[in-house]
């Protein structure tokens, strides 16, 4: 199996063992992705599949689903309810949960709207209030958990309450703040866009880090004596996903274009993509939610990574409900209400992260949530009621847990987490 | 390093010591007046019935207790182990009979976990190739790095274990049980493994209830008996001698076996 170039003569050391297949090349690669997606390491797999069924149904129904403004509005929708997933990710990484989200969106957009408002004070202090009380939720709730060892199940259905009765003390009795609809908060929530060539740009960028990365790892492993995978793989992975965004932003743009604010919805994502998979603190969050013995016993510290991760999902979950206020352009008692904290949750669900911990992406708030705002869209197209929607949505949830559930059973009994 | 003969005393350096251990629980001594020492390249077994005070002996050592009265030197020095942190640090690693590893993980990010390389951008490449520099110091049989632990047998994670603690270069190395849930050929492997870490000049602490898997490896045998010592025997010692030694009691079901197959043959017992 050995190529005949000189440097693969001696055996690398991740091929010494004669009883692994080698797996090269695209084909390789293509193998190895079924043989995961058969033993139930589903990855992304269902979301994909969910958002072209998804599309051809809504698109079948009413043609207008699939119209570029449509889906202009709708990631203007998804980035708020993105931002409460991604940090819901991050919490659910640890088998832990945060019901309170909801409240603290809602919250977060009252603190914004009373502050800057009706108190007059300059934006950025009323963001950066509402993002800090995010952060000393986050705190409060890894602190009960690591003093008291309370569940965060509990905790949060406190905090669900207690925040937002909070909120409604705050907004007073009319319960409503408008947001000036001229205000660069409001304007970035409603109708900033990136410019055509910039949104192309953005686009190619993810190939070209995808290559550069690729070849350091190739030129790396191969100098350390590893089996240096193929550049065929890492090319075509580029190509398809290149041309799938500058598909994306072509389409885009032949509506309204690609919106500021899903653009940092998605840098946020690829920076806790980094975090989560790149780095020592990434790494610990993945061994508490495995095993939280065996990550003390490693030397990490359990209470700090689960105080990190409380920290970042109210702190995400605070930002969520600063962009929703700017999206609605108003701070009211119903911001937060309703199915918001369902939407996230589901949405980091559906994206393939795993309520019972230790497995997850970044990306699953992300793919989620386009799932569950094209669900909310279309069903919004189609002029049904508030109750049908939520039905909907409800079942959808429970499919996506049947499907996390049903994977797990099977990584089980083929021997993989 | 040559392997150690059996008959001959240890040769290594004097690592570990202890002199006069003792730990009460409330009205419960489980352990009094413990002594033991380990050098360099030795593998000293620890044997003794449920509740003869292994597992206590083995949680001061890692850390997890301290004792009530005695010493503890390590390396010539006095030292006092206050937490589980402190024992790494002396050089004393455990593999606990649970393994502690994170199923979800592979391989490498099992080994380096809590000291993974280069803490803000993982240095994946330095990490996979220390990680088989290692196993293949140990001849571990590891088909990939790359697969999730819950993917690998019993006696693979049995060595997974061991090589994370081999990770920080230990002098002393503690193995808790570590055949217990092992299969015939999954045991064999562990117990070269054993020798292994033995001939890197590391000292090795073994407790096991298996007395086949004690005399095999063993250079020294510690017997321990409702926490006392009870004798140490060298690892030519025989399975009598040692069920006498665990039980206390001359008269057992081996001694009385023994005696029948001596009648039987009519025979003498050496």
């Amino acid at each position: 199996m050995n190529r005949s170039s000189p440097e693969t003569q001696q055996t690398r050391f991740d091929q010494a063992d004669t009883r692994l297949r080698r797996d090269e090349g695209i084909a390789g690669a293509l193998r190895g992705f079924v043989d995961r997606a058969r033993s139930g390491d589903l990855g992304m797999l269902p979301v994909i599949f969910g958002l072209l069924l998804i599309s051809v149904v809504f698109t079948s129904i009413n043609p207008v689903f699939i119209a570029p403004n449509n889906l202009v509005n709708l990631l203007f929708d998804a980035a708020a309810v993105g931002l409460i997933a991604l940090g819901v990710v991050c919490v659910l990484l640890l088998g832990e949960i945060d019901l309170s989200i909801g409240s603290m969106s809602g919250l977060a957009s009252a603190i914004v709207g009373v502050l800057w408002v009706n108190s007059g004070m300059p934006l950025p202090i009323g963001i950066g209030a509402a993002l800090a009380t995010g952060v000393l939720m986050g705190c409060v709730y890894g602190f009960l958990l690591n003093r008291f060892g309370m569940p965060s199940f509990v905790s949060t259905l406190a905090g669900l309450l207690a925040l937002l009765g909070f909120q409604l003390y705050i907004l007073g009795p009319s319960g409503s703040i408008n947001l000036p609809y001229a205000s660069p908060l409001v304007r970035f929530g409603q109708i900033l866009i990136m410019p055509d060539w910039f949104s192309y740009t953005v686009a190619i960028v993810p190939g070209i880090l995808i290559v550069l990365s690729g070849l350091r790892t190739i030129r790396q492993r191969a100098a350390a004596n590893l089996s240096p995978g193929s550049l065929s793989v890492v090319l075509a992975k580029a190509g398809v996903l290149t041309a799938a965004l500058l598909l994306a932003a072509y389409y885009l743009n032949q509506g309204r274009g690609v919106p500021w604010m899903f653009g940092l919805f998605v840098l946020l994502v690829m920076i806790m993509h980094y975090a989560f998979t790149r780095t020592k603190w990434g790494r610990s969050m993945f061994a508490v939610g495995g095993n939280a013995e065996a990550a003390r016993r490693s030397g990490i510290n359990v209470k700090r990574i689960r105080l990190s991760a409380f920290i970042l999902c109210s702190t995400f979950a605070a930002a969520g409900g600063v962009l929703a206020a700017a999206r609605l352009a108003s701070s009211s008692q119903q911001a937060g209400a309703g199915d918001v904290n369902l939407n996230a949750i589901a949405a980091a669900v559906i994206g393939g992260t795993s309520l019972f911990g230790g497995r997850g992406s970044a990306w699953s708030a992300l793919l989620g949530v386009l799932v569950i705002q094209a669900i909310s869209n279309g069903l919004t197209l189609l002029n049904l009621s508030s109750s049908l929607r939520y039905m909907i949505t409800g079942g959808v949830l429970a499919i996506a847990v049947i499907v996390d559930s049903l994977a797990r059973q099977s990584r089980a009994s083929h021997g993989r987490a | 390093m040559p392997p150690v003969n059996e008959q001959d005393p240890p040769q290594g350096e004097l690592l570990l010591r202890l002199r006069g251990i003792s730990k009460t629980f409330g009205a419960v001594t489980a352990l009094s007046d413990i002594e033991l020492d380990v050098h360099a390249g030795e593998v000293v077994a620890l044997v003794g019935d449920n509740g003869a005070g292994k597992s206590t002996l083995v949680k001061i050592l890692a850390g997890v207790h301290q004792p009530t009265t005695g010493t503890i030197e390590f390396g010539g020095r006095q030292v006092t182990v206050d937490n589980p942190r402190k024992a790494l640090e002396l050089g004393i690693a455990t593999v606990f009979q649970d393994l502690a590893l994170c199923e979800n993980l592979d391989v490498v990010a099992n080994l380096f976990l809590g000291h993974e390389l280069s803490p803000l951008r993982l240095d994946e490449v330095q990490m996979e190739v220390r990680a088989w520099k290692l196993l293949q110091e140990l001849a571990a049989r590891i088909p990939s790095v790359r697969e999730p632990v819950a993917s690998l047998s019993g006696g693979q994670r049995q060595t997974v274990a061991i090589a994370r603690s081999l990770l920080l270069d230990p002098k002393v190395i503690m193995l808790d049980e570590p055949t217990a849930a092992l299969g015939v050929a999954q045991t064999a492997e562990v117990l070269n493994l054993i020798e292994r870490v033995r001939a890197r000049g590391h000292g090795v602490i073994l407790i096991s209830h298996n007395m086949e898997d004690v005399r095999a490896v063993a250079d020294r045998i510690v017997v321990l008996r409702l926490g006392r010592n009870a004798g140490v025997f060298g690892g030519e010692a025989s399975h009598e001698e040692l069920v006498t030694a665990i039980t206390g009691a001359r008269e057992n079901a081996v001694s009385r076996r023994r005696d029948r197959g001596i009648e039987a043959t009519g025979g003498e017992q050496p």
